[in-house]
């Protein structure tokens, strides 16, 4: 890989941040709307590249760091009648502190056994959702009230309901967590979690920690999904166990797949393909998963590395 | 004969092909313009759009089916006889996965791709909630055939309506007075442990202790579980009644092992036929249950009962007397619940009409004109039964059936009175801002 200078990859970055803030005003009604999730779901895609892209660590249980977010937003507004930011907040704390645990605990596997590891932890969340139904709705899920999503600055009141906020509070998190990334990745830190997926005994050999890097990441890409799952829940108004199941443990490997493992943009682009893969193809027929299947094994055929990453292989070899 | 190069060559009109670019840029424009089609048709002849929320695929995909079939034969009944205020009604549909991210992003999808005047026919409760806050935001009225308690409950918003299906707590409710007289006075109930399964934990005790009956043990199964021959020792020895409302694949292996730990001897058993929706009663593993009963909101069986109106709309949805597709046996449809699309239909008609609906933009006076709905008569439009609507809570409440397993076949031998299900309204949707 060649050495990116800073100056091309920042522009490129605030260049998809720009496009994304002038679709606001061009999109048309229901593409906007769409675009506003897939936004808020890339960032879960994100979380799970910092991990799965840069450290090469496989989980199956991300879910589990999303619906942290997901519940611990969504309850604090139901239960506690807490306002969004406090939510949000509750919401990214939650994934930090699970995404701690299970990092501390999980990370004494690696390979297989971590994704059979981290795959259980997530089920006994998703099972532990289901028993607590009283306060988490179970299986049918819980609606975050209209009323209550809303940010308040002194006299104004902003409805996070509204189209255009939404996409707006989609963007700013995006926008967020996409530069976050990218100084993450470009930085000493990143350099050493690439060394650790490349070859841990020499890292190790070096001098480094590899244990507490691990572990920083897992929390790191924990909290990042959780923020994603806050978002969902104070933006769209729904917390289900659904998005607990291990379904949505796999999604998030199938976009970084698709837009390229360890690379910033991958994941937007890898969530959008899908997302309107499904969308178009399910208007014409039931069995549209076996054409999103057969999209997939071209991708893999053509493009091993996902799409950005085989674009970074072949012709761009400065993107981050 | 033309000549062949005659029809497309741009040279021999005087059109250049820039002229022709504009011309086609032009017309493309105007027909995606918004309102051509409403300024270039009249509205009295537009059709009007429903869209059709589906699970054509996801663990409720049998429902799907049954429900799209059902609603099929309902707008073509509807359109023959004049469609809704004169105008014809289109039926779109998009498929949610049976999940409820998807759900939402499909009701979205009909509020501003489709432009549909409502969304209709969903069945499963995660996805009705998960879609309800989308639905509520876009101000599209959500009409569907779900039977879980939840619309009733009044957490989901104003536009949210179940006129053509009673819910879960009024169906239990009403089973209560006839378990109690005809089936024994201490009940074990074995339940799957989530929501369906809780809403039977939390409404058949009281209802039971009402009619001087009691529920003397729960068993709650978890939903990972596929064998379940070690909770049954926990059925207490003093049983009457074994009231069990399993579902999904593992309710053939839960019936199987009931029989095997029971034989011959065995308390009497009530179920919700929800259980074997779309399986036919004669499965292999299944003959534990004859003699047993079940609750039914429509029956799936041809009864000697049944009106000409229930007689009319099973033809037109196109199932035998067994309750199975004409011309294919083994397609056994969810007749306890699918009659709720027809008959929800009917109520959007009626409502349309009564509020002289012509667009969107009276998609608030649809919403009060179905809230101002109370009684539906039984006949054509309303074959399972009468009904009266509570517009507060947005919820019908009918009479409900309870059959009986008899060689090979469900038969009617109860039918419950509307006043057996109703309760007290839980809170008052019409008080929400539209």
């Amino acid at each position: 890989m060649k050495e990116a200078s800073p100056a091309k990859a920042y522009a490129l970055h605030l260049g998809v941040i720009a496009l994304l803030f002038a679709l606001n005003f061009v999109l048309p009604e229901y593409h906007h709307g769409l675009l506003a999730r897939i936004m808020v779901l890339a960032v879960f895609a994100m979380g799970y590249n910092m991990l799965f892209g840069y450290v090469g660590l496989l989980s199956l249980g991300h879910a589990m760091f999303f619906s942290a977010g997901l519940y611990g937003a969504g309850l604090a507004v139901i239960h506690l009648g807490w306002s969004v930011p406090a939510a949000f907040a509750a919401g990214l704390a939650c994934g930090a502190l699970l995404a701690l645990v299970i990092g501390v605990l999980a990370l004494r596997t690696s390979g297989v056994a971590f994704m059979i590891v981290t795959m259980m932890f997530a089920q006994v969340f998703y099972l532990m959702i289901l028993y607590f139904a009283s306060w988490t709705g179970g299986d049918q899920g819980l609606v975050v009230p209209q009323s209550a999503r809303v940010l308040v600055f002194g006299s104004t009141s902003l409805s996070l309901t509204n189209p255009t906020m939404r996409y707006m509070s989609a963007l700013v998190l995006f926008s967020i967590v996409l530069l976050v990334t990218l100084a993450v990745v470009r930085s000493r830190y990143g350099r050493v979690l690439v060394a650790i997926r490349e070859n841990e005994e020499r890292t190790k050999m070096l001098g480094y920690d590899t244990f507490s890097n691990k572990l920083a990441a897992v929390v790191v890409s924990g909290t990042i999904c959780a923020a994603s799952g806050a978002a969902y829940a104070l933006l769209f108004g729904y917390v289900g166990s659904t998005f607990a199941s291990v379904q949505y443990s796999i999604l998030p490997l199938l976009w970084v797949l698709l837009g390229g493992a360890a690379t910033t943009l991958g994941p937007l682009i890898g969530t959008l393909f899908m997302y309107y893969v499904v969308d178009i193809t399910s208007g014409y027929t039931s069995a549209y998963l076996l054409i999103v299947g057969i999209a997939l094994i071209l991708l893999v055929l053509f493009f091993p590395k996902g799409i950005l990453g085989t674009i970074r292989q072949r012709w761009l070899g400065w993107l981050p | 004969m033309t000549d062949k190069n005659g029809f497309f060559d741009l040279s021999k009109t005087g059109l250049t092909r820039r002229t022709a670019l504009k011309g086609l840029a032009a017309g493309a424009g105007l027909a995606v313009a918004p309102g051509f089609v409403r300024y270039s048709q009249a509205q009295s002849s537009a059709p009007i759009k429903i869209g059709f929320q589906s699970h054509r695929t996801g663990i409720g995909a049998a429902y799907g089916r049954w429900y799209e079939r059902t609603t099929a034969a309902a707008v073509k009944a509807i359109n023959e006889a004049g469609g809704i205020n004169g105008r014809p009604v289109e039926v779109i549909i998009e498929d949610d996965g049976t999940d409820p991210g998807r759900g939402a992003e499909v009701v979205g999808k009909f509020a501003t791709q489709h432009k549909t005047d409502i969304v209709f026919g969903t069945l499963f409760s995660h996805v009705v909630i998960g879609s309800a806050p989308a639905a509520g935001e876009a101000k599209m009225p959500y009409f569907v055939v779900s039977e879980g308690h939840h619309v009733a409950s009044t957490k989901l918003n104003r536009y949210v309506f179940q006129p053509g299906i009673t819910d879960v707590k009024s169906q239990i409710q009403a089973m209560a007075p006839w378990i109690a007289a005809n089936a024994g006075k201490k009940v074990t109930q074995i339940f799957p442990d989530f929501a369906f399964g809780y809403d039977h934990r939390d409404y058949l005790p009281p209802a039971l202790k009402a009619q001087g009956a009691e529920v003397i043990a729960q068993i709650a199964i978890p939903p990972t579980e596929s064998s379940f021959t070690k909770y049954f020792p926990q059925i207490p020895a003093e049983t009457e009644v074994i009231y069990h409302v399993m579902v999904g694949p593992a309710v053939l292996t839960f019936v199987k092992e009931l029989g095997e730990f029971y034989g011959s001897n065995r308390p009497q058993l009530f179920g919700f036929i929800d259980s074997l929706e779309a399986t036919d009663i004669n499965s292999p593993g299944l003959e534990f249950l004859d003699g047993s009963h079940f609750w039914e909101g429509s029956p799936r069986y041809a009864q000697p009962s049944d009106s000409a109106a229930q007689k009319a709309y099973r033809a037109a949805v196109g199932i035998d007397d067994n309750g199975a597709a004409v011309g294919d046996p083994k397609d056994v449809s969810t007749a306890a619940h699918m009659f709720g699309c027809w008959e929800t239909l009917y109520v959007v008609k009626k409502a349309m009409e009564d509020a002289g609906y012509k667009g969107p933009e009276d998609r608030a006076k649809l919403v009060e004109a179905t809230e101002a709905l109370t009684e539906f008569a039984e006949g054509p439009e309303h074959p399972q039964g009468p009904k009266t609507f509570n517009g507060k809570i947005h919820q019908c409440f009918g009479i409900q059936n309870i059959s009986k397993v008899e060689g090979g076949r469900l038969n009617v031998v109860h039918k419950t009175k509307i006043e057996d299900g109703l309760y007290e309204p839980e809170g008052d949707y019409t008080s929400q801002a539209l």
